[in-house]
């Protein structure tokens, strides 16, 4: 039996009063997340889109206690924070269910500067759930290029788009063997719900990453967060599955593609309403360019089709 | 208790355990390694009930030592040279963040070029991370500073940093008493925090803060490391009188109370200090050591307050302090004493640096010839 959006819980983490941009991703996941996890959580952030939106102090728009850290501390923090609260549980300075212990960080701090620690953290099997909100480059500072920004995109720091594939940091996850990984979308509520409830449920070190289009980054229009968000799980350009302990199996609509049920729609009509691919669309050989991208996309739902039989 | 023979990073982790531990997050690095591994022992033999997270750097380990103290845990790590150095930030960060946390850091130099052995270089650079920084100099001092160290860091709510030196303290082994496990019950009762991160307490920690905000926070933190030195030393005085051993408070005059020169330095370099000064005695110099114990805070008024006017000043550091034309003491040693205007004349030398011997000797030698330039 499948849940219906509306019949989540009302529980909000985040509440009115944010700072954060109109359609912004962070704050629509984190909603969908929380609603998930519930009231007896607690969450570890690093500099971020996030943390910058939080409100000044005294004041946040957290309702969810929150401890914001170094920015290549999440992996490390987290998995202190969760044996610590471990540790008094056992010894009885602390009655009741453990809280969720879970991270709340952007590709930046997952894909770059954190991924040391993270790794870490997975290798050890560490008790929590690493939240990444990839929104494909450094928004807090301004939209320079990460290890999450595509290829062709233009950052500050990529004037002229970017020359490399992003990293593809779910499938090293998927190699370090994890209890539970999954790649998720705001676009796709209901999956992201089931996937954190799988999270939640299970012990040890667990990774999920939310795709999440950023207005002001990527330059579309506010209200458009969802319809590029969906447009991308459809293109192929960003794809949605779950790994237990290794185990990969596709979600729905991404399995159309790795079953060959259905073809992914053209890539013009996912990076064509966005202006940090604008100039591609003026270059003379943009079909050559486009083709290349699709062949991309194909070639990874064709290596995550080999994970599932593998 | 009767006394026992062991190492320095032995008697650290024994203390450790008799402080009750709940949690500690530790990275191998020369000369610390042994107490990171005496402690995992502890734990995996069941003779300690506490935690142990091995973590895959230095910069992680007090990221995960900030969140769990957060937690409400007692918190516990130690580490040397290039490993505090890379911890760099997130020191500041918990010094900020007022989480209650001990480190012991087993002195060693930095590089380039590498080098294994004793100097304060490691320590010295991190001074003004908001931490208490303790220097001290004998096996049984390392045991009972870390036991004083969570009394105070739990009170005050600042991370304090138990400073020894490597390889002549942490493997060198000296016969020291361990306390009675219900005595140290007694002066250390289990840590029960004004707030934990925890959805019982709420609240986001490290949000960020207007500047209004942001002064008034860091300017208490620098208000209550002055409050600490009071601190320091009533619960030094009650560590001696529940457990029967002193130390000194923040620093510690070593020889006749009427000598009108000082050899100053902090560490092991203390106790040959102590041989230094007698040989002195034979060229008719009327010496004493005064060793600093706490170099963060500084105890500015008590050295002002015991150093008497006319006296000559002679610094020995263990550290460049670059830029100034000497070591990190011999600054401070000027700063605290400038305003008492009665004379006091005060020199220094930087030895010792990168496990250089110095023998007594060689420290009276040295203390002779600055004695000879302040009389010029």
């Amino acid at each position: 039996m499948s849940a219906r959006l509306q019949d989540l819980s009302s529980y909000e983490y985040v509440l009115p009063g944010s700072a954060a941009c109109a359609g912004c991703p962070s704050s629509i996941a984190l909603r969908l997340v929380g609603k998930a996890l519930g009231e007896n959580a607690v969450m570890v952030m690093t500099p971020s889109c996030a943390v910058a939106s939080t409100g000044p102090l005294p004041h946040s728009c957290y309702n969810v206690p929150a401890l914001n850290v170094c920015f290549a501390s999440a992996g490390a923090a987290a998995g202190g924070l969760s044996l610590a609260l471990e540790a008094q549980y056992e010894k009885g300075r602390l009655q009741g269910e453990m809280p969720t212990v879970f991270t709340w960080v952007g590709d930046g701090g997952t894909y770059d500067i954190g991924l040391q620690g993270l790794s870490a953290a997975a290798e050890r099997n560490d008790n929590f759930i690493h939240f990444c909100y990839n929104n494909e480059a450094y928004s807090n500072t301004g939209m320079q290029r990460s290890g999450a920004t595509p290829m062709h995109a233009v950052t500050t720091t990529t004037p002229l788009g970017k020359e490399n594939p992003r990293k593809n940091l779910a499938m090293i996850m998927l190699r370090q063997e994890i209890p539970y990984m999954a790649t998720a979308s705001l676009s796709y509520p209901m999956d992201l719900y089931r996937k954190v409830v799988k999270a939640k449920s299970i012990k040890g070190f667990k990774y999920i990453e939310i795709h999440a289009p950023c207005a002001p980054g990527w330059k579309f229009a506010t209200a458009d967060t969802v319809e590029i968000g969906r447009l991308a799980v459809r293109s192929g350009a960003w794809l949605l599955w779950e790994a237990e302990n290794g185990q990969v199996a596709v979600s729905s609509p991404t399995s159309q593609f790795t079953e060959g049920k259905a073809q992914p729609i053209p890539m013009i009509d996912y990076i064509g309403k966005q202006g940090r691919f604008a100039h591609l669309l003026k270059r003379d050989d943009q079909d050559a360019v486009l083709e290349e991208m699709r062949a991309a996309v194909l070639r990874d739902i064709r290596r995550l089709a080999e994970n599932v039989n593998g | 208790m009767s006394k026992i023979l062991n190492t320095g990073n032995g008697a650290c982790a024994m203390a450790v355990k008799a402080a009750k531990v709940d949690i500690i997050a530790a990275y191998p690095i020369t000369p610390q390694t042994s107490i990171a591994e005496k402690l995992a022992a502890y734990v995996a033999q069941g003779e300690m009930d506490a935690k142990y997270l091995p973590v895959e750097s230095e910069h992680s380990v007090m990221s995960a030592s900030a969140a769990a103290s957060a937690a409400g845990a007692r918190t516990f790590t130690a580490t040397s040279s290039q490993g505090l150095l890379y911890m760099h930030e997130v020191l500041h960060y918990t010094a900020g963040g007022r989480l209650p946390l001990v480190i012991a850091n087993v002195n060693r130099a930095i590089c380039a070029p590498w080098c294994l052995y004793v100097d304060h270089q490691d320590a010295v650079s991190q001074r003004d991370t908001g931490w208490i920084q303790f220097f001290v100099s004998t096996i049984q001092e390392i045991y009972d500073t870390i036991l004083l160290a969570y009394k105070v860091t739990e009170q005050i709510e600042i991370p304090v940093m138990v400073n020894y030196d490597g390889f002549l303290l942490s493997h060198s082994m000296m016969p020291f008493e361990p306390a009675d496990q219900a005595l140290v019950d007694a002066f250390l009762p289990a840590y029960e925090p004004n707030w934990r991160l925890h959805p019982q307490w709420g609240g986001t920690f490290g949000n960020v803060a207007p500047a209004d905000e942001y002064t008034a926070h860091r300017r208490r933190l620098a208000e209550d490391l002055e409050k600490a030195k009071e601190l320091i030393e009533s619960e030094a005085r009650n560590f001696q009188d529940l457990i029967g051993r002193w130390h000194g408070g923040l620093l510690d005059w070593q020889g006749p109370g009427d000598a009108e020169v000082l050899l100053v330095s902090m560490g092991s370099m203390a106790s040959e200090v102590q041989l230094a000064v007698q040989l002195l005695e034979r060229h008719g110099i009327r010496a004493a050591g005064l060793r600093i114990r706490v170099f963060r805070p500084f105890p500015r008024e008590a050295l002002a307050r015991i150093i008497p006017a006319g006296a000559k000043v002679l610094v020995f550091d263990r550290n460049h302090a670059y830029g100034t034309g000497g070591g990190a003491l011999l600054s401070e040693i000027k700063a605290a004493l400038y305003d008492r205007r009665d004379n006091i004349q005060i020199t220094g030398r930087v030895m010792g640096v990168g496990g250089e011997d110095l023998p007594a000797s060689l420290l009276a030698s040295q203390a002779l010839e600055m004695w000879e330039e302040l009389n010029r």
